[in-house]
């Protein structure tokens, strides 16, 4: 059961392809009326029918946070993926009608910064799209800084450096041009906060970087969200339901919960929000927490998983649920 | 003085730690009277190439020129030393105006000196969970009086009279980090002229 409570019933408006990875999808309320508010970073957690599987992936909403009519998202294929960004640009079509949960955000703007300077590497430009909205309505003072592959892949660069000339800079790979993060970081005005959203290794640069140069930890923000992991199918016993429940290879914990029909909570559904936080009861084995909600204590403690993510290899592994 | 202990209090009540040198791209120490200690005793820690980055801005107070010397001696790029934090403030703003996302703050000496210089800080942008404290010395007060709004500067027995309005206040623990002030009380209030009788609890 997530914690961000009801669902939306909605319908596919558009199906737009970007480019040669991504797609644009655009939801509105089926039966027509307003879509709850949001504010820019929020996403929200796509239910998809995939014959007797059903996938659950999380997509930052990309429209603007002020127009309630409709939602956007843009979703990059991932052929080795597990497979729902697949089922999403093969089998959603037009007039289609899906359901969605209720917006979450886990990557707020802290409003009190008196410049926001965002790093976006790849399909991490989503989020931003929201939250540049929502400045650009506020006047508020932001900065993007977007690494891209190439020019063809990337997805908005054009259309954003149009919308918001003189704030947006792009960075093209196959140009060998790079984000100067230092000297980006050193000049900027007290009271600016940074937010980075892209591939784990872009993510890790920025929080180390901007840790060495003095940066305050609270004025450092980011999003990752994590596929979960394959490996090796194990058991676990289920100590409130009474239940033994077999994970599959492809299958991360909490689906296998779900499956079995136990009511489990989350939210984000990668490691990041802590929704889903579960009580080991007993254990022999090793965990592979993969996680950014633990610290590194909880996890060497083996009392707590994160479901949503992370797995377990061993004989046997007893649960709270 | 040294390292003070203050008795476990409400939430509100501020706490401060021990002053560490820390990585940054520029370093803003600002200190009042003992608050010097904290950082000659942090001078013992810290690299050479740090105090070149290092802005001091200091106020003596009572112990007139018992630091200063030692600490003109650190070699800070830039040292002040000046009568009041009144006097210092603008040179304080003008600091925190100039500097870039990475400058570390240091704080220490009073709580008022502490109080008024984080918030000027944290206005400034910088989250105030970021900023390092350290108290040494008077552990005298900085009042508000709830009713008339004014600043009692010093306040070391509770009672206490507001230097404004007159009333005698009751000295809470509750601490707003806005106006960098404890609060106080009129202690009379449910039985007007029953007025305790003055405890020196802070020194």
């Amino acid at each position: 059961m997530s914690a961000g409570t009801a669902k939306l019933n909605v319908t596919v408006a558009e199906v737009k392809p970007i480019n040669d990875l991504v797609t644009r999808f655009k939801f509105v309320r089926t039966g027509g009326g307003d879509l709850p508010t949001f504010s820019g970073g929020a996403h929200t957690v796509v239910e998809m029918q995939d014959g007797d599987i059903t996938r659950l992936n999380a997509y930052s909403l990309m429209s603007n946070p002020a127009d309630r009519g409709a939602y956007t998202i843009s979703v990059r294929r991932d052929d080795q993926g597990r497979g729902g960004s697949r089922f999403m640009h093969s089998q959603v079509k037009e007039g289609m009608e899906m359901v969605i949960s209720n917006p979450v955000n886990l990557f707020s703007l802290d409003l009190r910064a008196k410049k926001h300077l965002m790093l976006a590497g790849g399909i991490g430009i989503t989020p931003f799209m929201a939250q540049m909205h929502q400045l650009s309505m506020m006047g508020g003072n932001f900065e993007l800084h977007y690494s891209v592959r190439t020019a063809s892949l990337g997805t908005y660069a054009k259309e954003l450096a149009e919308r918001y000339p003189g704030k947006v800079h792009i960075y093209h790979d196959d140009q060998k041009e790079a984000i100067d993060l230092k000297t980006l970081l050193a000049n900027q005005p007290l009271g600016t906060h940074v937010y980075v959203c892209g591939p784990k290794g872009m993510i890790n640069w920025v929080h180390s970087t901007a840790g060495e140069m003095g940066w305050p930890r609270e004025a450092v923000h980011s999003e990752e969200f994590l596929a979960p992991a394959s490996g090796k199918p194990f058991e676990v016993k289920c100590a409130v339901s009474n239940k033994i429940v077999q994970v599959g290879e492809h299958q991360s914990l909490l689906e296998a919960l779900e499956a079995a029909g136990i009511d489990a909570p989350y939210l984000c559904r990668g490691g990041a929000c802590g929704q889903c936080e579960t009580n080991v009861i007993g254990y022999d084995g090793k965990f592979l927490h993969y996680d950014h909600w633990l610290t590194d204590e909880q996890k060497a403690g083996g009392k707590h998983i994160m479901p949503c993510v992370s797995r377990f290899e061993g004989k046997t592994l007893v649960l709270d649920r | 003085m040294s390292k003070t202990e203050f008795p476990p209090s409400i939430t509100s009540r501020p706490v401060y730690g021990e002053l560490e040198a820390r990585s940054g791209s520029g370093h803003l120490m600002i200190a009042d009277a003992e608050g010097a200690e904290a950082i000659l005793d942090l001078a013992k820690s810290a690299d050479k190439d740090f105090w070149a980055k290092a802005h001091i801005i200091y106020i003596p107070k009572k112990t007139g020129t018992k630091y200063s010397s030692q600490l003109e001696e650190l070699g800070a790029g830039q040292y002040y030393a000046g009568p009041s934090y009144e006097a210092a403030q603008s040179r304080i703003r003008r600091a925190l105006q100039d500097c870039h996302m990475g400058t570390q703050v240091y704080l220490s000496g009073t709580e008022s000196l502490m109080g008024q210089a984080m918030a000027e800080a944290t206005a400034a942008g910088i989250p105030h969970t970021a900023i390092q404290t350290e108290h040494r010395g008077s552990t005298a007060r900085r009042m508000q009086c709830v009713h008339c709004k004014g600043i009692t500067e010093d306040v070391t027995t509770d009672p206490f009279e507001c230097s404004h309005c007159g009333l005698s206040l009751f000295v809470r623990d509750h601490y707003s980090r806005r106006l960098a002030a404890f609060q106080g009380v009129r202690v009379d209030a449910e039985d007007p002229g029953n007025i305790p009788e003055k405890v020196e609890l802070f020194k």
